[in-house]
Protein backbone atom coordinates (compact mmCIF):
# COMPACT_ATOMS: atom_id res chain seq x y z
CA UNK A 1 0.00 0.00 0.00
CA UNK A 2 1.52 3.60 -0.72
CA UNK A 3 2.45 6.03 2.29
CA UNK A 4 0.74 9.06 2.55
CA UNK A 5 3.61 10.98 2.08
CA UNK A 6 7.06 9.22 0.70
CA UNK A 7 9.00 11.62 2.01
CA UNK A 8 7.95 11.43 5.99
CA UNK A 9 6.43 15.22 5.59
CA UNK A 10 3.49 14.02 7.79
CA UNK A 11 5.53 12.63 10.47
CA UNK A 12 8.08 15.90 10.43
CA UNK A 13 4.85 18.00 10.61
CA UNK A 14 3.39 15.80 13.73
CA UNK A 15 6.63 15.92 15.48
CA UNK A 16 7.20 19.87 15.14
CA UNK A 17 3.11 20.52 16.18
CA UNK A 18 4.62 18.39 19.43
CA UNK A 19 7.71 20.25 20.20
CA UNK A 20 6.61 24.00 19.73
CA UNK A 21 4.59 24.20 22.52
CA UNK A 22 6.69 22.45 24.58
CA UNK A 23 9.53 24.96 23.82
CA UNK A 24 6.95 27.97 24.09
CA UNK A 25 6.97 26.82 27.89
CA UNK A 26 10.31 26.31 28.65
CA UNK A 27 10.78 29.59 27.15
CA UNK A 28 8.39 30.97 29.54
CA UNK A 29 9.46 29.51 33.07
CA UNK A 30 12.92 30.77 32.53
CA UNK A 31 11.49 34.36 31.92
CA UNK A 32 9.84 36.81 34.13
CA UNK A 33 6.15 37.61 34.59
CA UNK A 34 5.26 40.83 32.49
CA UNK A 35 4.59 43.21 35.59
CA UNK A 36 6.34 41.97 38.80
CA UNK A 37 5.11 43.32 42.00
CA UNK A 38 7.04 46.54 43.00
CA UNK A 39 9.21 46.02 45.35
CA UNK A 40 9.09 48.36 48.92
CA UNK A 41 11.54 50.97 48.91
CA UNK A 42 13.01 52.45 52.19
CA UNK A 43 10.63 55.33 52.51
CA UNK A 44 9.98 56.92 55.94
CA UNK A 45 6.65 56.32 58.44
CA UNK A 46 4.55 58.49 57.13
CA UNK A 47 3.16 61.03 59.72
CA UNK A 48 0.00 63.47 60.10
CA UNK A 49 -0.43 66.22 62.83
CA UNK A 50 -3.97 65.99 63.83
CA UNK A 51 -3.69 69.18 64.19
CA UNK A 52 -3.35 70.41 60.46
CA UNK A 53 -5.38 67.29 58.95
CA UNK A 54 -8.98 68.33 57.10
CA UNK A 55 -11.15 66.43 55.58
CA UNK A 56 -11.70 65.66 51.90
CA UNK A 57 -15.58 65.36 50.57
CA UNK A 58 -17.73 64.90 47.97
CA UNK A 59 -20.08 62.82 45.50
CA UNK A 60 -20.30 61.35 42.56
CA UNK A 61 -22.99 62.12 40.14
CA UNK A 62 -24.72 60.65 37.02
CA UNK A 63 -26.37 62.70 34.06
CA UNK A 64 -27.34 60.92 31.24
CA UNK A 65 -29.37 57.79 30.09
CA UNK A 66 -29.12 55.40 32.61
CA UNK A 67 -28.13 51.87 31.39
CA UNK A 68 -30.78 48.73 32.20
CA UNK A 69 -28.53 46.28 34.28
CA UNK A 70 -29.80 42.70 33.04
CA UNK A 71 -31.04 39.80 35.52
CA UNK A 72 -28.70 37.67 36.32
CA UNK A 73 -29.40 34.14 35.38
CA UNK A 74 -28.54 31.65 38.24
CA UNK A 75 -30.37 28.34 37.02
CA UNK A 76 -26.57 27.20 35.77
CA UNK A 77 -26.61 26.58 39.95
CA UNK A 78 -29.72 25.92 41.93
CA UNK A 79 -28.40 26.49 45.54
CA UNK A 80 -27.28 30.23 44.28
CA UNK A 81 -31.04 30.43 42.85
CA UNK A 82 -32.59 29.64 45.89
CA UNK A 83 -31.24 31.88 48.05
CA UNK A 84 -32.73 34.49 46.47
CA UNK A 85 -36.44 35.48 46.35
CA UNK A 86 -36.46 38.08 43.61
CA UNK A 87 -34.23 38.34 40.63
CA UNK A 88 -30.70 39.92 40.69
CA UNK A 89 -29.57 42.31 38.45
CA UNK A 90 -26.11 43.01 37.96
CA UNK A 91 -24.00 45.74 40.04
CA UNK A 92 -22.02 47.05 36.83
CA UNK A 93 -23.72 50.15 37.27
CA UNK A 94 -25.94 51.65 40.27
CA UNK A 95 -27.56 54.91 40.22
CA UNK A 96 -29.19 56.00 44.13
CA UNK A 97 -32.09 57.85 43.97
CA UNK A 98 -29.95 61.20 44.80
CA UNK A 99 -28.64 60.68 41.12
CA UNK A 100 -25.41 59.49 42.30
CA UNK A 101 -23.47 56.79 41.57
CA UNK A 102 -22.52 53.66 44.05
CA UNK A 103 -19.86 51.50 44.02
CA UNK A 104 -17.49 53.99 42.59
CA UNK A 105 -13.51 54.00 44.35
CA UNK A 106 -12.47 57.14 45.48
CA UNK A 107 -9.02 58.13 46.15
CA UNK A 108 -6.04 60.31 46.52
CA UNK A 109 -3.80 59.35 43.66
CA UNK A 110 -1.03 62.25 44.47
CA UNK A 111 0.33 65.23 46.31
CA UNK A 112 0.73 62.84 49.18
CA UNK A 113 4.93 63.40 50.54
CA UNK A 114 6.83 60.03 49.87
CA UNK A 115 5.92 57.85 53.16
CA UNK A 116 4.97 54.38 54.64
CA UNK A 117 1.60 54.28 55.98
CA UNK A 118 1.12 51.43 58.00
CA UNK A 119 -1.54 49.17 57.19
CA UNK A 120 -4.61 48.68 59.51
CA UNK A 121 -4.21 44.82 61.59
CA UNK A 122 -8.15 44.53 60.90
CA UNK A 123 -8.60 42.44 57.61
CA UNK A 124 -10.64 43.84 55.08
CA UNK A 125 -14.08 41.31 54.29
CA UNK A 126 -15.01 39.79 51.24
CA UNK A 127 -17.89 37.51 51.86
CA UNK A 128 -19.48 35.34 49.16
CA UNK A 129 -23.50 35.02 50.10
CA UNK A 130 -25.94 33.88 47.63
CA UNK A 131 -22.96 33.69 44.91
CA UNK A 132 -22.66 37.37 45.08
CA UNK A 133 -19.28 39.37 45.97
CA UNK A 134 -20.69 41.76 48.55
CA UNK A 135 -19.09 44.06 49.38
CA UNK A 136 -19.12 44.98 45.16
CA UNK A 137 -16.14 47.31 45.61
CA UNK A 138 -13.38 46.61 48.10
CA UNK A 139 -10.74 49.09 48.94
CA UNK A 140 -8.20 47.71 51.29
CA UNK A 141 -4.38 49.74 51.67
CA UNK A 142 -1.15 47.61 50.86
CA UNK A 143 -0.16 45.09 52.73
CA UNK A 144 -3.37 44.91 54.89
CA UNK A 145 -5.23 41.55 55.34
CA UNK A 146 -8.16 40.44 52.66
CA UNK A 147 -10.22 38.06 54.43
CA UNK A 148 -12.05 36.03 51.78
CA UNK A 149 -15.40 34.11 52.94
CA UNK A 150 -17.64 31.89 51.79
CA UNK A 151 -21.38 31.62 53.23
CA UNK A 152 -22.47 29.73 50.56
CA UNK A 153 -23.07 25.96 50.17
CA UNK A 154 -21.23 25.74 47.08
CA UNK A 155 -17.47 25.48 45.59
CA UNK A 156 -16.23 28.85 44.89
CA UNK A 157 -12.81 29.52 43.34
CA UNK A 158 -11.73 33.33 43.90
CA UNK A 159 -9.78 34.65 41.23
CA UNK A 160 -7.48 37.97 41.89
CA UNK A 161 -7.49 39.07 38.30
CA UNK A 162 -4.33 42.00 39.51
CA UNK A 163 -1.78 43.10 36.41
CA UNK A 164 0.89 44.75 39.30
CA UNK A 165 0.42 42.36 42.13
CA UNK A 166 0.70 38.70 41.30
CA UNK A 167 -2.41 37.30 40.33
CA UNK A 168 -3.59 34.03 42.16
CA UNK A 169 -6.64 31.50 42.26
CA UNK A 170 -7.78 30.18 45.00
CA UNK A 171 -10.67 27.36 45.70
CA UNK A 172 -12.90 27.96 48.43
CA UNK A 173 -15.17 24.99 49.30
CA UNK A 174 -18.75 25.27 51.43
CA UNK A 175 -18.18 26.77 54.50
CA UNK A 176 -14.78 26.72 54.61
CA UNK A 177 -12.00 28.36 56.87
CA UNK A 178 -11.84 31.84 55.51
CA UNK A 179 -8.98 32.65 53.15
CA UNK A 180 -6.37 35.50 53.75
CA UNK A 181 -4.56 37.38 51.07
CA UNK A 182 -2.56 40.56 50.74
CA UNK A 183 -1.65 42.87 48.28
CA UNK A 184 2.03 44.28 48.19
CA UNK A 185 1.58 47.19 45.75
CA UNK A 186 -0.32 49.89 44.97
CA UNK A 187 -3.21 48.98 42.13
CA UNK A 188 -6.48 50.65 41.60
CA UNK A 189 -9.08 48.75 40.27
CA UNK A 190 -8.61 44.96 39.62
CA UNK A 191 -11.32 42.39 39.20
CA UNK A 192 -12.18 39.40 41.47
CA UNK A 193 -14.08 36.99 39.91
CA UNK A 194 -15.13 33.70 40.26
CA UNK A 195 -15.45 31.38 37.13
CA UNK A 196 -17.32 28.39 38.67
CA UNK A 197 -20.48 31.47 38.48
CA UNK A 198 -18.90 33.77 35.86
CA UNK A 199 -21.55 36.49 37.32
CA UNK A 200 -19.74 36.62 40.07
CA UNK A 201 -17.36 39.82 40.02
CA UNK A 202 -15.69 42.46 42.31
CA UNK A 203 -13.59 44.96 42.15
CA UNK A 204 -10.53 45.83 44.42
CA UNK A 205 -8.85 49.34 44.90
CA UNK A 206 -5.30 48.36 46.56
CA UNK A 207 -4.17 51.87 47.82
CA UNK A 208 -0.60 52.65 49.60
CA UNK A 209 -2.39 55.00 51.73
CA UNK A 210 -5.85 55.24 53.71
CA UNK A 211 -7.40 57.76 52.00
CA UNK A 212 -9.54 56.26 49.71
CA UNK A 213 -13.61 55.40 49.89
CA UNK A 214 -16.22 53.31 48.18
CA UNK A 215 -19.26 55.15 47.37
CA UNK A 216 -22.15 54.13 49.29
CA UNK A 217 -26.44 54.35 49.13
CA UNK A 218 -25.57 58.62 48.71
CA UNK A 219 -23.06 58.43 46.78
CA UNK A 220 -21.02 60.74 49.08
CA UNK A 221 -17.01 59.70 50.21
CA UNK A 222 -15.26 61.57 52.50
CA UNK A 223 -11.94 60.91 53.30
CA UNK A 224 -10.57 62.11 57.00
CA UNK A 225 -7.27 62.81 58.78
CA UNK A 226 -5.31 64.63 55.28
CA UNK A 227 -3.02 66.57 55.90
CA UNK A 228 -2.73 69.77 54.47
CA UNK A 229 -1.78 69.98 50.72
CA UNK A 230 -2.13 70.07 46.93
CA UNK A 231 -3.94 66.41 45.95
CA UNK A 232 -4.85 64.97 42.93
CA UNK A 233 -8.57 62.85 44.03
CA UNK A 234 -9.31 60.09 40.88
CA UNK A 235 -12.80 58.38 41.08
CA UNK A 236 -12.90 54.93 39.54
CA UNK A 237 -16.26 53.06 38.37
CA UNK A 238 -15.68 49.88 36.64
CA UNK A 239 -18.26 50.88 33.71
CA UNK A 240 -17.63 54.55 33.53
CA UNK A 241 -13.43 54.38 33.72
CA UNK A 242 -11.84 57.15 35.39
CA UNK A 243 -12.14 61.05 36.20
CA UNK A 244 -10.15 63.51 38.08
CA UNK A 245 -10.13 66.81 39.79
CA UNK A 246 -7.25 68.63 41.21
CA UNK A 247 -8.00 70.56 45.07
CA UNK A 248 -5.77 71.90 47.63
CA UNK A 249 -6.83 71.26 51.17
CA UNK A 250 -5.48 74.10 53.83
CA UNK A 251 -4.55 73.61 57.50
CA UNK A 252 -7.22 71.93 59.48
CA UNK A 253 -9.79 72.50 56.76
CA UNK A 254 -12.61 71.09 54.62
CA UNK A 255 -12.66 70.92 51.18
CA UNK A 256 -15.72 69.54 48.66
CA UNK A 257 -15.01 67.88 45.05
CA UNK A 258 -17.85 66.55 42.85
CA UNK A 259 -17.20 64.00 39.97
CA UNK A 260 -19.47 64.03 37.31
CA UNK A 261 -20.62 61.00 34.80
CA UNK A 262 -22.54 61.24 31.81
CA UNK A 263 -23.31 59.23 28.88
CA UNK B 1 8.89 0.36 0.07
CA UNK B 2 5.53 0.10 0.34
CA UNK B 3 3.94 -2.43 2.26
CA UNK B 4 0.99 -4.69 1.90
CA UNK B 5 -1.73 -4.08 4.76
CA UNK B 6 -5.21 -5.98 5.19
CA UNK B 7 -8.29 -3.98 5.91
CA UNK B 8 -9.38 -4.11 9.80
CA UNK B 9 -12.83 -3.48 9.96
CA UNK B 10 -12.36 -2.98 14.11
CA UNK B 11 -9.95 -0.80 14.16
CA UNK B 12 -11.16 1.49 11.22
CA UNK B 13 -14.49 1.42 13.14
CA UNK B 14 -12.21 2.30 17.23
CA UNK B 15 -10.43 4.60 14.86
CA UNK B 16 -13.88 6.69 13.97
CA UNK B 17 -14.86 6.52 17.68
CA UNK B 18 -11.63 8.04 18.60
CA UNK B 19 -12.05 10.83 15.97
CA UNK B 20 -15.67 11.39 17.13
CA UNK B 21 -14.44 11.35 20.62
CA UNK B 22 -12.12 13.95 20.19
CA UNK B 23 -14.45 16.55 18.27
CA UNK B 24 -16.28 16.07 21.22
CA UNK B 25 -13.18 16.89 23.41
CA UNK B 26 -12.86 20.06 21.10
CA UNK B 27 -16.73 20.95 21.83
CA UNK B 28 -16.03 20.34 25.44
CA UNK B 29 -13.09 22.82 25.69
CA UNK B 30 -14.76 25.52 23.42
CA UNK B 31 -17.10 25.44 26.32
CA UNK B 32 -15.07 25.43 29.36
CA UNK B 33 -13.12 28.76 27.32
CA UNK B 34 -17.00 30.04 26.08
CA UNK B 35 -18.60 29.56 29.70
CA UNK B 36 -15.45 31.17 31.52
CA UNK B 37 -14.58 28.51 33.56
CA UNK B 38 -11.15 27.89 32.65
CA UNK B 39 -10.15 28.86 36.07
CA UNK B 40 -13.50 27.35 38.24
CA UNK B 41 -11.32 24.05 39.38
CA UNK B 42 -7.69 25.98 40.33
CA UNK B 43 -5.59 22.80 40.79
CA UNK B 44 -4.74 20.11 38.59
CA UNK B 45 -4.47 17.16 37.87
CA UNK B 46 -6.72 16.66 41.00
CA UNK B 47 -10.19 18.86 40.96
CA UNK B 48 -10.77 20.60 44.56
CA UNK B 49 -8.16 17.89 45.72
CA UNK B 50 -10.77 14.72 44.68
CA UNK B 51 -11.56 12.24 41.28
CA UNK B 52 -14.48 13.86 41.27
CA UNK B 53 -15.91 16.98 42.77
CA UNK B 54 -19.37 18.27 42.85
CA UNK B 55 -20.32 18.93 39.50
CA UNK B 56 -21.72 21.81 39.90
CA UNK B 57 -21.70 25.79 37.77
CA UNK B 58 -18.39 26.20 35.79
CA UNK B 59 -16.72 22.59 37.35
CA UNK B 60 -19.21 21.11 35.40
CA UNK B 61 -17.79 22.28 32.27
CA UNK B 62 -14.01 22.42 33.38
CA UNK B 63 -14.12 19.02 35.20
CA UNK B 64 -16.41 17.35 32.21
CA UNK B 65 -14.05 18.51 30.01
CA UNK B 66 -10.73 16.46 31.55
CA UNK B 67 -12.66 13.64 32.07
CA UNK B 68 -13.33 13.58 28.66
CA UNK B 69 -9.58 14.06 27.75
CA UNK B 70 -9.18 10.96 29.74
CA UNK B 71 -11.11 9.26 27.95
CA UNK B 72 -9.59 10.20 24.64
CA UNK B 73 -5.93 9.64 26.21
CA UNK B 74 -7.27 5.91 27.15
CA UNK B 75 -8.63 5.53 23.61
CA UNK B 76 -5.44 6.87 22.15
CA UNK B 77 -2.98 4.48 23.95
CA UNK B 78 -5.60 1.45 22.94
CA UNK B 79 -5.54 2.86 19.24
CA UNK B 80 -1.82 2.50 19.55
CA UNK B 81 -1.77 -0.91 21.08
CA UNK B 82 -4.67 -1.89 18.32
CA UNK B 83 -2.32 -0.86 15.59
CA UNK B 84 0.88 -1.87 16.73
CA UNK B 85 -0.83 -5.46 16.89
CA UNK B 86 -2.25 -5.60 13.26
CA UNK B 87 -1.09 -2.92 10.77
CA UNK B 88 2.52 -3.84 9.57
CA UNK B 89 2.70 -0.07 7.86
CA UNK B 90 6.07 1.51 9.41
CA UNK B 91 4.55 5.12 9.32
CA UNK B 92 1.22 4.08 10.59
CA UNK B 93 2.86 3.14 13.83
CA UNK B 94 4.52 6.24 13.85
CA UNK B 95 1.46 8.26 13.40
CA UNK B 96 0.17 6.33 16.13
CA UNK B 97 3.00 6.94 18.64
CA UNK B 98 2.61 10.96 17.34
CA UNK B 99 -1.13 10.79 18.23
CA UNK B 100 -0.34 9.33 21.66
CA UNK B 101 2.41 12.45 22.13
CA UNK B 102 0.22 14.78 21.08
CA UNK B 103 -2.70 13.81 23.39
CA UNK B 104 0.28 13.56 26.39
CA UNK B 105 1.59 17.06 25.63
CA UNK B 106 -2.24 18.24 25.27
CA UNK B 107 -3.09 17.43 28.64
CA UNK B 108 0.18 18.51 30.49
CA UNK B 109 -0.36 21.79 28.38
CA UNK B 110 -4.14 22.14 29.82
CA UNK B 111 -3.09 21.50 33.06
CA UNK B 112 0.22 23.75 33.45
CA UNK B 113 -2.53 26.62 31.77
CA UNK B 114 -4.59 26.25 34.77
CA UNK B 115 -1.63 26.38 36.92
CA UNK B 116 -0.22 29.50 35.80
CA UNK B 117 -3.48 31.17 35.53
CA UNK B 118 -4.63 30.50 31.55
CA UNK B 119 -1.03 32.37 30.03
CA UNK B 120 -2.24 32.95 26.39
CA UNK B 121 0.53 31.55 24.72
CA UNK B 122 -0.18 28.25 26.70
CA UNK B 123 -4.11 28.21 26.16
CA UNK B 124 -3.43 29.08 22.45
CA UNK B 125 -1.09 26.42 22.08
CA UNK B 126 -3.80 24.11 24.19
CA UNK B 127 -6.57 24.87 21.63
CA UNK B 128 -4.32 25.09 18.55
CA UNK B 129 -2.80 21.47 19.15
CA UNK B 130 -6.37 20.01 19.96
CA UNK B 131 -7.19 20.88 16.59
CA UNK B 132 -4.19 19.30 14.79
CA UNK B 133 -4.81 16.18 17.22
CA UNK B 134 -8.40 16.18 15.66
CA UNK B 135 -6.89 15.98 12.56
CA UNK B 136 -4.42 13.42 13.62
CA UNK B 137 -7.06 10.52 14.67
CA UNK B 138 -9.07 11.87 11.47
CA UNK B 139 -6.14 10.78 9.36
CA UNK B 140 -5.36 7.45 11.66
CA UNK B 141 -9.81 6.79 10.37
CA UNK B 142 -8.92 7.12 6.56
CA UNK B 143 -5.49 5.47 6.85
CA UNK B 144 -7.45 2.38 8.30
CA UNK B 145 -10.22 2.12 6.02
CA UNK B 146 -11.36 0.12 3.68
CA UNK B 147 -11.25 2.85 0.19
CA UNK B 148 -7.53 3.83 1.51
CA UNK B 149 -6.03 0.31 1.34
CA UNK B 150 -7.78 -0.59 -1.72
CA UNK B 151 -5.70 1.65 -3.21
CA UNK B 152 -5.62 4.97 -5.16
CA UNK B 153 -7.36 6.14 -8.56
CA UNK B 154 -4.55 8.02 -10.31
CA UNK B 155 -4.87 10.33 -12.33
CA UNK B 156 -2.18 12.92 -13.75
CA UNK B 157 -1.04 16.16 -12.59
CA UNK B 158 -2.01 18.73 -15.38
CA UNK B 159 0.83 20.75 -15.73
CA UNK B 160 -1.46 24.08 -16.35
CA UNK B 161 -3.36 23.53 -13.27
CA UNK B 162 -1.14 22.12 -10.53
CA UNK B 163 -2.39 21.38 -7.54
CA UNK B 164 -0.15 19.22 -5.16
CA UNK B 165 1.53 22.36 -3.42
CA UNK B 166 -0.90 24.49 -3.55
CA UNK B 167 -2.84 21.83 -1.48
CA UNK B 168 -0.88 22.39 1.31
CA UNK B 169 -1.52 25.93 1.13
CA UNK B 170 -5.18 25.10 3.04
CA UNK B 171 -3.97 23.51 5.90
CA UNK B 172 -1.34 26.14 6.33
CA UNK B 173 -3.16 29.06 5.95
CA UNK B 174 -6.18 27.27 7.87
CA UNK B 175 -3.95 26.38 10.98
CA UNK B 176 -2.58 30.12 11.35
CA UNK B 177 -6.05 31.41 10.63
CA UNK B 178 -7.06 28.48 14.18
CA UNK B 179 -4.13 30.20 16.14
CA UNK B 180 -5.29 33.47 15.51
CA UNK B 181 -8.79 32.47 16.60
CA UNK B 182 -7.71 30.88 19.29
CA UNK B 183 -4.90 34.04 20.32
CA UNK B 184 -8.28 35.99 19.84
CA UNK B 185 -10.32 33.94 22.12
CA UNK B 186 -7.60 34.37 24.99
CA UNK B 187 -7.40 37.97 24.55
CA UNK B 188 -3.65 38.39 23.50
CA UNK B 189 -5.07 39.95 20.40
CA UNK B 190 -8.15 41.56 19.20
CA UNK B 191 -10.71 39.96 16.93
CA UNK B 192 -9.60 41.99 13.99
CA UNK B 193 -6.82 39.74 13.24
CA UNK B 194 -8.97 37.38 12.75
CA UNK B 195 -11.95 38.47 11.22
CA UNK B 196 -9.14 39.70 8.43
CA UNK B 197 -8.01 36.90 8.23
CA UNK B 198 -11.40 34.94 7.10
CA UNK B 199 -11.34 36.11 3.32
CA UNK B 200 -8.40 35.20 2.87
CA UNK B 201 -8.28 31.61 4.45
CA UNK B 202 -11.43 31.08 2.22
CA UNK B 203 -9.88 32.77 -1.19
CA UNK B 204 -7.47 29.90 -0.74
CA UNK B 205 -9.69 27.34 0.59
CA UNK B 206 -12.19 28.57 -2.74
CA UNK B 207 -9.28 28.68 -4.93
CA UNK B 208 -8.16 25.31 -4.36
CA UNK B 209 -11.14 23.34 -4.35
CA UNK B 210 -12.26 24.91 -6.98
CA UNK B 211 -9.26 24.06 -9.04
CA UNK B 212 -9.90 20.17 -7.85
CA UNK B 213 -13.79 20.49 -9.41
CA UNK B 214 -12.77 22.39 -12.45
CA UNK B 215 -9.57 20.05 -13.60
CA UNK B 216 -9.46 16.69 -11.46
CA UNK B 217 -13.32 16.13 -10.70
CA UNK B 218 -13.13 13.04 -12.67
CA UNK B 219 -11.16 11.28 -9.32
CA UNK B 220 -14.11 10.70 -6.79
CA UNK B 221 -12.38 10.74 -4.07
CA UNK B 222 -10.48 14.31 -4.70
CA UNK B 223 -14.01 15.91 -6.19
CA UNK B 224 -15.54 14.71 -2.80
CA UNK B 225 -13.17 15.87 0.01
CA UNK B 226 -13.42 19.45 -2.44
CA UNK B 227 -16.62 19.56 -2.30
CA UNK B 228 -16.46 18.27 1.71
CA UNK B 229 -14.33 21.51 2.20
CA UNK B 230 -16.08 23.60 0.77
CA UNK B 231 -19.14 22.97 2.67
CA UNK B 232 -17.18 22.58 6.00
CA UNK B 233 -15.65 26.15 5.52
CA UNK B 234 -18.91 28.21 4.12
CA UNK B 235 -20.51 26.57 7.57
CA UNK B 236 -17.30 27.99 9.03
CA UNK B 237 -17.60 31.32 8.04
CA UNK B 238 -21.53 31.44 8.66
CA UNK B 239 -20.85 30.28 12.23
CA UNK B 240 -17.91 33.07 12.31
CA UNK B 241 -20.16 35.89 11.58
CA UNK B 242 -22.82 34.53 14.07
CA UNK B 243 -20.06 34.31 16.89
CA UNK B 244 -19.04 37.89 16.71
CA UNK B 245 -22.53 39.46 16.11
CA UNK B 246 -23.89 37.43 19.31
CA UNK B 247 -20.58 38.49 21.49
CA UNK B 248 -21.19 41.97 20.03
CA UNK B 249 -24.70 41.74 20.92
CA UNK B 250 -24.43 40.53 25.22
CA UNK B 251 -21.45 42.65 25.57
CA UNK B 252 -22.29 44.10 28.27
CA UNK B 253 -23.85 40.58 29.71
CA UNK B 254 -23.37 39.89 33.57
CA UNK B 255 -22.34 36.02 32.10
CA UNK B 256 -21.71 34.46 28.74
CA UNK B 257 -25.08 34.20 26.99
CA UNK B 258 -26.32 30.78 25.18
CA UNK B 259 -26.52 31.98 22.15
CA UNK B 260 -23.10 33.11 22.17
CA UNK B 261 -21.76 29.99 23.52
CA UNK B 262 -23.29 28.06 20.85
CA UNK B 263 -22.29 29.80 18.28
CA UNK B 264 -18.76 30.16 19.17
CA UNK B 265 -18.10 26.27 20.15
CA UNK B 266 -19.63 24.94 16.94
CA UNK B 267 -17.32 27.56 15.59
CA UNK B 268 -14.91 26.10 17.04
CA UNK B 269 -15.66 22.70 16.33
CA UNK B 270 -16.43 23.21 12.47
CA UNK B 271 -12.84 24.71 12.49
CA UNK B 272 -11.19 21.80 13.62
CA UNK B 273 -13.64 20.18 11.16
CA UNK B 274 -12.12 22.74 8.97
CA UNK B 275 -8.66 21.80 9.50
CA UNK B 276 -9.15 18.15 9.13
CA UNK B 277 -11.02 18.29 5.65
CA UNK B 278 -7.78 20.64 4.10
CA UNK B 279 -5.74 18.18 5.62
CA UNK B 280 -7.76 15.36 4.38
CA UNK B 281 -7.85 16.46 0.73
CA UNK B 282 -4.22 17.51 0.60
CA UNK B 283 -3.34 13.42 1.50
CA UNK B 284 -5.50 12.40 -1.06
CA UNK B 285 -4.16 14.89 -3.58
CA UNK B 286 -0.95 13.38 -3.02
CA UNK B 287 -2.11 9.82 -3.23
CA UNK B 288 -3.90 10.22 -5.87
CA UNK B 289 -1.73 12.68 -8.53
CA UNK B 290 0.51 10.89 -10.16
CA UNK B 291 3.19 12.86 -13.25
CA UNK B 292 3.09 15.88 -14.68
CA UNK B 293 1.58 15.66 -18.38
CA UNK B 294 0.71 18.89 -20.13
CA UNK B 295 -2.86 18.14 -21.78
CA UNK B 296 -3.81 19.38 -25.37
CA UNK B 297 -5.46 22.61 -25.12
CA UNK B 298 -8.76 23.13 -27.71
CA UNK B 299 -7.60 26.26 -29.81
CA UNK B 300 -9.66 28.60 -31.69
CA UNK B 301 -8.83 26.95 -35.08
CA UNK B 302 -9.57 23.59 -33.53
CA UNK B 303 -12.96 24.81 -32.12
CA UNK B 304 -13.91 26.48 -36.12
CA UNK B 305 -13.00 22.87 -37.72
Amino acid sequence: MPAPCKNGVLKQALTIASIIPLVLLLADCGGSTPQQAQTSVALPEAHVDQATAGTISGRVLFQGSVPVMPVIDMSSNPSCERQHSAPVKAQTFVLNKNGTLRNAFVWIKDGLPAARWTPPAEPVKLTQSGCIYEPHVVGIMVNQPLEILNDDPVNHNVHAESQVNPAWNISEPPKDEPKFRKFAAAEVLFPMTCSVHPWMRSFIGVSPHPFFAVTGDDGSFTLRGVPPGTYTIEVVQEKLGKKEGKLTLASGGNSTIDFLYGS
Amino acid sequence: MAVENTYHRGLHRWSILLAFCTLLLVVAGGLVTSRDAGLSVPDWPLSYGKLMPKMEGGILYEHGHRMIATTVGLFTIVSLVWIFRVDRRKWMRTLAISALMAVIVQGVLGGITVLLLLPWWISSSHATLAQLFFSTTVTIALFTSRGWLAGPSMIPEDSENPIRGLSLAAPICILCQLFLGAAARHKAIGSIYHICGAPFVTGVVLWVSMRILLHYARNPELRTAAVVLITITLTQVFLGVGAFMTRIAYADAPQPMPLMVTFTVLHVAVGALTLAASIVMAILVRRNLGARVTFPRLTADAVSA
